[in-house]
């Protein structure tokens, strides 16, 4: 287990759920030396207007994020399926309710 | 294939935004680094003066709201250092940066606050000011630049507002409360129109800032903009702008205002100003006063690791 000092509390991503039945989303980062610390000051720093009724904080060290140099290579197996969209498919006027 | 230069051109130009894994230019990340960082600065420091009369606003009201728009502060403070890190410098250096006086904030923050109506002007023409510089911001190239500013932008319009009322409760007072009103007004004008920083001819970074879509306008041109607002906006308090060249101009569409005094303006900036020491000295003493709470907590968390190991 790597030592927490002082000076240099781990970085948290904070996520919030704005109303239920929505996405929890990414709102920003803060500083806290453990996850309870993250969570109440995820609460002072970014919902002080009622902006959340759920709050999920992650270590950041714990996000994997895809690489923008590989973007390209990464995401270009999606660009040539239009097949995978419902306009793709020509059907006569007279069909209805489809 | 092109450059890493090139893709990054590009995508400034079509408006595509940076973020922090992109490639970048050196330079940008510097500029970034150092405007965000200032700016988170000025959040931080910028409590100090309105603090200063937290335990004496005249009234309940007054001192919720007061308190809430210092604690709106901190939080801004905190959502730039946050984006700030985004860059690779640690939240750390960036403090250290602070309290050796290595990193500049705000010049307007070194300005005392000697009465209530001075928390009122503060409201009025330093949170309007900011404003005025940060709404363009919010198109910032730097994604999380823009994001912390479109947050704050939320937040700060309810700053000006409360100052506003503030000076216009006043400015309908006893006469011993208009003076008190017209004399904040006249502290704070000149150091609020400065606060758009240098002229653009004597602006280094500025000129860097536009081209790569960081600022969207410059410094004269926000300045202009301010003056035109506040000159119409203080006919509503009854009051007058400490400028005897203020004067409308028809076939500029502009207020013309009279000489800036620079000289003052750099002398703040370089440490001279009536409360730069003062400001300085209270950061670092809640520094250091802290510092067990920080040790603690980190101590708190070790232990609670440590035993959840142990299960
Ligand atoms: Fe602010
Ligand atoms: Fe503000």
């Amino acid at each position: 287990m790597e030592k927490i000092s002082s000076e240099n509390w781990p970085l948290w991503e904070v996520f919030i759920r704005t109303r239920q039945g929505l996405d929890h989303k990414h709102a920003g980062s803060l500083h806290a030396a453990d996850a309870q610390m993250a969570l109440e000051n995820a609460r002072d720093v970014y919902t002080r207007r009622n902006e959340g009724i759920s709050i999920w904080v992650v270590e950041s060290k714990y996000i994997h994020a895809s690489s923008p140099e590989e973007a390209a290579s990464f995401f270009d197996p999606a660009n040539d399926k239009v097949y995978r969209y419902p306009t793709f498919y020509q059907l006569p006027d007279e069909l209805k309710n489809i | 294939m092109p450059s890493h230069e090139q893709i990054f051109e590009d995508k400034i130009e079509r408006e595509v935004r940076i973020e922090p894994k992109d490639w970048m230019p050196e330079d940008y990340r510097k500029l970034l680094i150092r405007q965000m960082s200032q700016h988170a600065h000025s959040e931080i420091v910028g409590m100090l003066p309105e603090g200063n009369w937290i335990t004496r606003a005249p009234s309940l009201r007054r001192k919720a709201t007061l308190i809430a728009k210092v604690q709106d502060e901190a939080g801004h403070g905190l959502y730039l250092y946050s984006a700030t890190e985004t860059l690779g410098i640690t939240r750390e250096e960036t403090i250290d940066q602070l309290l050796s006086g290595k990193a500049k904030y705000s010049s307007i923050f070194n300005y005392p606050t000697l009465t209530w109506a001075d928390i009122g002007a503060i409201g009025w023409l330093v949170d309007g000011a900011a404003i005025m510089n940060q709404v363009p911001l919010c198109r910032a190239s730097f994604g999380p630049y823009a994001r912390a500013m479109i947050r704050i932008c939320k937040e700060e319009s309810f700053h000006q507002r409360q100052g506003f009322e503030i000076l216009l409760t006043l400015s309908r007072g006893s006469e011993a409360q208009k003076h008190m009103c017209q004399d904040a007004i006249d502290r704070w004008w000149w150091p609020a129109v400065m606060m758009f920083g240098p002229a653009d001819e004597s602006s280094p970074h500025s000129q860097k800032s536009m081209q790569w879509k960081i600022k969207r306008f410059s410094n004269d041109e926000l300045r202009q903009k301010f003056i035109d607002v506040c000159a119409e906006q203080v006919k509503v308090l009854g009051m007058k702008l400490p400028d005897s060249k203020l004067q409308w101009n028809e076939e500029t569409q502009h207020y013309d205002f009279g000489e800036i005094n620079w000289e003052e303006f750099w002398n703040v900036v370089n440490g001279n100003g009536p409360c730069n020491k003062e400001r300085l000295a209270a950061r670092k003493k809640a520094h250091e006063d802290g510092a067990w709470v920080r040790e603690a907590a980190a101590a708190y968390a070790a232990k609670k690791n440590h035993s959840s190991e142990i299960r």
